[in-house]
């Protein structure tokens, strides 16, 4: 009986390492995606005022620097991770719902046109990468 | 409008893919080598910073950063993201045929899938259009307008 317990006590904290992975890194992914929209095209920013112009632009935006926030955040997540469960299942099931989180957020916050084809899209990226892990 | 790719630009998206997968496996073969990280000790992070193959895969994914940030200010998330899910594909094909290693049915059918979705993504436009007005495409630096 306390085995079972210390098995599903294993595996909802597998769960939640792994669900705080992949909406640590959608925060991220969609906030330096915002934050890039903001700032423009970095060719054409690169082209005007140089590398450090670029730099300049990105480093600058607060947007930016809280996409990083949480991508950092995912990156220690992951870390944490993989030194507790088995690099097959942490990184496909995070990068799968990875990817289904950012269809969803791209949607809703930063309003991009999800059609048919790119939710087909994710889903089979989806299915694929949990598939790879098999 | 259909926003086309230049030729510099896929390539980009293929240094996207390929520093993530790489990034992601170097890491993956060095915290194997640091060991167990438990709540208790998160100072062992930092020393897994001071292992050479953590500290080799967090400059891939550097470069990784620096490729899929210059690809997100000229394409949509949901376009980019599946280019990254193409680095798998190139692991699998890697490790079949140049550390033959078996690649089971199973992981074919993935690389298949993978590969169908980047491929739907790829013919569509890399670039959502919104109105002028919208905050969110308002550029702040010399970007010009979509």
């Amino acid at each position: 009986m306390m085995v079972a317990a210390q098995v599903q006590t294993s595996v909802l904290e597998t769960w939640v390492t792994i669900v705080t992975v992949a909406a640590t890194a959608v925060a991220g992914d969609v906030l330096t995606a915002g934050a890039m929209r903001r700032i423009g095209d970095l060719d054409l920013i690169r082209a005007k005022a140089g590398m450090g112009g670029a730099i300049k632009a990105v480093v600058g935006s607060p947007m930016f620097l809280l996409g990083v926030l949480s991508m950092a955040l995912s990156f220690f997540s992951l870390l944490f991770t993989l030194s507790n469960v088995e690099v097959s299942l942490a990184a496909p099931a995070s990068a799968s719902l990875t990817f289904l989180g950012n269809a969803f957020a791209a949607k809703l916050f930063l309003k991009e046109n999800v059609d048919r084809r790119r939710w087909l899209a994710a889903g089979f990226v989806c299915a694929g990468v949990f598939l790879l892990s098999k | 409008m259909k926003h086309t790719l230049t030729p510099q630009r896929y390539l980009i998206l293929l240094a996207v893919m390929l520093t993530a997968s790489v990034g992601d496996t170097l890491l993956s073969h060095g915290m194997t080598q640091v060991g167990p990280v438990s709540v208790g000790h998160l100072g062992m992070l930092l020393v897994a910073m001071r292992n050479p193959w953590v500290v080799s895969g967090i400059l891939c994914l550097l470069g990784f950063f620096a490729s899929y940030l210059t690809a997100l200010s000229w394409a949509d998330l949901t376009f980019v993201l599946p280019s990254t899910a193409f680095g798998y594909v190139v692991v699998a094909l890697l490790s079949k045929f140049w550390l033959h290693e078996a690649v089971s049915l199973y992981r074919w059918a993935g690389i298949v899938l993978i590969v169908c979705g980047v491929g739907f993504v790829a013919n569509g436009p890399s670039l959502t259009q919104h109105d002028s007005h919208h905050p969110v495409d308002e550029p702040v630096a010399a970007g010009g307008t979509r």
